[in-house]
């Protein structure tokens, strides 16, 4: 099965922007200003803990509720007004799986597909087996939905989406209840529906589960996007940080300061602080200079993980 | 934004409108709710408990006739069904209007969107995309073969177990008049589909009130009680300035289809108030669900 129509080339335009996108619930905005930017062919992480807006984001997105303020373009047109066009090229897993728990696997993508008014029956069962195929669940798919695991229930959700060619996935926490390998295997396959042409939107909590396959990242925190960008845009945007071991911190602090430095923190064995701007020599000859017995110096940036930590508080923190 | 923007500049990707759906497609997604319905263990054994009540009639009649009672009196239809078992299925359907019949159409419309939103479904039929106003519409127009399915089992079964028990003869009318068998079939036809009409709008109201909520079950209870209070206030006599207005008042009238000329005055009346039902509630689901946040 061919994911996509030949693949329209990659191009800088946006498959999903927003301006301003805001949803209060009452006085608390669970979204709040965003502006996303998901260029076409990208695969995009959205990142952010459980509570900091992903999913409500996402189904502004989709057109399950209604912004209380901004705009969204999706696939080149104006939502919700273009809602019908765009979402018949949109494949969508929502806040995880949902179907009939009395009908089989295969039962309930037929209702799916018996939805979808660009569906053409009589290639119904070929699509919805490939689909079932494509993650694994063609030798489950009689088996009722009711006795699925976790990890099979998201695989089917995952297949429903893939039952039409689309352009654009929305994965909101596909690898939730999966164990390591079925987190692996949807990786690639998000990996592989990208390589097929499709920009692939995906959210999760956790960021070392998209960053190895994801060219952009946004990150949430509390309702606001945080980052986002190009991963390795995003990355070098963090500060590097310089330090320095020493046995009078205070001292070596002071010099620091002195340099103009943000952030700067004395610890028990050495200071450090956001270089900025300052060569990294110039820093080491002030020191000197200073009378500061250095014995190791080092300039480095934080990884994603540290700086997503940092982002995004601490990895349990429910906001809002 | 600046409008030097290179990303703004670029030609956006025409979007193709092809967002309509045909009327086979409109058929096929109604298929597959009828699939739904009928394949649900609890709707068939619904559909079960409607068609053993008229089976149960006919054996209490047959007993009691059988031990020389005169079998007068007691509910509608029910009495000259010693001589035909035509009428067991008349019978049946004035009994079962009163509370089974409502009941099951309460039991599907106020499942068929709060259902679907409890379970989460609800979300992904919209993503597919299926338009609000097209699933409400597929959803109401669902109720209504539901309905019919409903009032044909409880004629049929009616029809059969009467049958069997008093056999068929040429059908003696409420104006006296004679009626062959053909005939007679097509006025309980009329009968099943007038009432089908009065479960209709019921439905309506079913479906606004499930489009309240996401408790299926308090849907169907909230539309079960509208209706059984509706039957209560008919009852009472101080009000009667009310009783026109009230959605089941005329649903009995199916009676004047048995006679001869049919009486089609309150029939008439009963369509219209059944139509201003429908009209007021479904407008509501529509307002109603069309802006509603589906978070569920």
């Amino acid at each position: 099965m061919t994911l996509t129509e030949p693949s329209a080339p990659v191009t800088s335009l946006a498959a999903i922007s927003t301006r301003g996108l805001t949803k209060r619930f009452g006085s608390h905005a669970a979204v709040d200003d965003v502006d996303l930017d998901v260029p076409r062919g990208a695969i995009y992480g959205f990142l952010g803990p459980n509570g900091s807006g992903k999913t409500t984001t996402i189904r502004m997105l989709l057109g399950l509720i209604h912004p209380s303020a901004g705009d969204i373009t999706m696939l080149g047109g104006d939502m919700p007004a273009a809602a019908a066009a765009a979402l018949q090229r949109v494949g969508a897993l929502v806040e995880g799986p949902a179907f009939h728990l009395y009908l089989s696997g295969r039962a309930n993508l037929q209702r799916l597909d018996a939805a979808d008014a660009l569906a053409d029956p009589r290639t119904s069962r070929s699509r919805i087996d490939a689909a079932l195929d494509r993650v694994g669940l063609l030798s489950a798919a009689t088996k009722r939905y009711r006795a699925y695991s976790l990890g099979m229930r998201q695989r089917l959700a995952i297949a429903a989406a893939l039952l039409m060619p689309r352009e654009l996935l929305v994965l909101d926490e596909p690898t939730n209840g999966l164990d390591p390998q079925g987190t692996r295997e949807v990786r690639s396959l998000i990996s592989q529906l990208n390589r097929d042409g499709a920009t692939v939107f995906v959210s999760s909590h956790l960021l070392s589960e998209v960053e190895q396959v994801c060219t952009h990242v946004g990150v949430m925190r509390a309702g606001s996007l945080v980052a986002q960008g190009p991963i390795g845009d995003v990355t070098s945007a963090f500060a590097p940080i310089a330090w320095a071991r020493t046995t009078r911190p205070d001292l070596a602090a002071t010099v620091l300061t002195g340099l103009g430095m943000d952030e700067v923190t004395a610890v028990s064995d050495g200071a450090h602080g956001l270089l900025g701007d300052l060569p990294a020599d110039l820093v080491i000859a002030s020191l000197v200079r200073a009378d500061v017995p250095v014995t190791e110096f080092l300039v480095r940036r934080p990884s994603l993980e540290d700086e997503f930590i940092a982002l995004t508080g601490a990895g349990f923190d429910v906001s809002g | 934004m600046s409008v030097a923007d290179p990303q703004q500049m670029a030609p956006t990707a025409p979007l193709q409108l092809s967002g309509k759906r045909t009327p086979a497609a409109f058929g096929r997604l109604l298929l597959s709710e009828m699939r739904l319905i009928v394949g649900r263990r609890r709707n068939q054994a619904g559909i079960g408990v409607l068609m053993v009540i008229p089976v149960i009639m006919t054996i209490a009649l047959k007993a009691s006739s059988d031990g020389g009672e005169s079998g007068e009196g007691g509910p509608l239809f029910l009495a000259a069904a010693i001589n035909n078992g035509y009428f067991v299925a008349l019978a049946a359907l004035g009994i079962e209007i009163g509370l089974f019949l409502p009941l099951a159409v309460s039991w599907l419309s106020g499942d068929s969107i709060a259902g679907e939103a409890n379970l989460g479904t609800l979300r992904y039929l919209l993503t597919v995309p299926v338009g609000r106003t097209t699933l409400l519409a597929m959803k109401y127009l669902s109720l209504l073969i539901g309905a019919f399915i409903g009032v044909l089992a409880v004629a049929l079964a009616g029809l059969v177990a009467g049958g069997i028990a008093f056999g068929f003869g040429p059908v003696t009318l409420l104006s006296g008049t004679q009626l062959a068998f053909a005939p007679a079939l097509l006025r309980l036809l009329l009968a099943a589909l007038y009432l089908t009409a009065g479960l209709g709008a019921l439905a309506a109201i079913g479906l606004f009130v499930s489009t309240l909520t996401e408790q299926p079950l308090g849907a169907t209870i909230a539309t079960v009680a509208l209706s059984t209070l509706m039957w209560i206030l008919d009852t009472i006599p101080q009000l009667d300035w009310l009783h026109p207005w009230l959605l089941v008042d005329r649903w009995l009238a199916f009676a004047d289809l048995l006679r001869d000329p049919v009486l089609l005055d309150t029939i008439s009346r009963g369509l219209l108030v059944d139509l201003a039902y429908v009209a007021v509630f479904l407008a509501a689901a529509w307002a109603r669900f069309t802006a509603k946040d589906v978070s569920g």
